[in-house]
């Protein structure tokens, strides 16, 4: 494989206000390649709602992109609580967020829905009490 | 209408200037939701938030939205403060709740 950018991000799961350094930096990148606008803004807001998540939900993880000409790939794996109905979790409004968090303007259950609204292609592999893991790829083409 | 002009008009606190002079306002978006925003908010739209808080300024970036517009006369912490300076995001302040002011900006830019 040429032409194919790899980038690796670990989210602090301590610190709401870090979170968002992932996307900045791969929004960063793309826009450095001459990838359209678009689909730049297609793959920071799945990859910001991402990064929230983790903080939420998961103390944290490790995030990889891959940027090729065709797509960016991004896979975020956590060691969180894992997700127990991922088709419930997937329904715009329903959310598990503490109030804290709804106090800082998130939690209204629209990550999950955003991410896959997003990405053009989007498959999540969670097990309660091991983990979450998301992929998504935004077609650059 | 430029952001700039719109904060002269209405008489609007500028907190952090950003692209003020530069950034056009083709909308209104009202939400303090930041998912809700980001998903929904247009680019160039000026978004009203009671939200002042860091992930404001970085639902602004990655939405893209022309400035951010406090209402009530919500405050900005200093931090908040300096990510919006780095990251070239214009933040008004006003005293008006959200509906007056979407309303009278709404007037002012004939949307």
């Amino acid at each position: 494989m040429e032409n194919l950018i790899k980038l690796s991000y670990e989210v602090d799961g301590e610190d709401f206000t870090r979170a968002g350094e992932a996307s900045a930096s791969v929004k960063k990148s793309l826009r450095k390649l001459g990838v359209p606008p678009d689909v730049i803004r297609k793959v920071a807001i799945a990859l910001y709602e991402g990064e929230i998540n983790m903080v939420i939900h998961a103390e944290g993880g490790v995030i990889d992109v891959e940027i090729s000409p065709e797509h960016v790939t991004m896979v975020l794996r956590d060691h969180g609580k894992g997700i127990a109905d991922v088709e419930k979790a997937m329904q715009e409004g329903y959310s598990t967020a503490p109030d804290e968090v709804r106090s800082l303007g998130f939690g209204a259950g629209m990550g999950l829905p955003n991410m896959k609204k997003y990405s053009d292609e989007m498959t999540i592999d969670s097990t309660v009490g091991v983990g979450t893991t998301v992929s998504m790829t935004v077609y650059i083409q | 209408m430029t952001v700039l002009e719109l904060a002269k008009q209405l008489n609007l606190e500028m907190v952090t200037e950003g692209e003020a002079a530069e950034r056009e306002i083709h909308g209104v978006y009202c939400c303090d939701l930041l998912s809700i925003v980001m998903g929904r908010a247009k680019a160039d739209d000026a978004w009203i938030t009671v939200m002042g808080n860091i992930n404001a300024v970085a639902v602004a970036v990655l939405a893209d939205v022309a400035c951010i517009i406090l209402s009530e006369n919500m405050g900005l912490d200093e931090e908040s403060i300096q990510k919006a300076k780095e990251q070239d995001v214009c933040v008004l302040k006003s005293e008006l709740p959200t509906f007056e002011l979407s309303r009278k900006i709404a007037d002012i830019c004939s949307l």
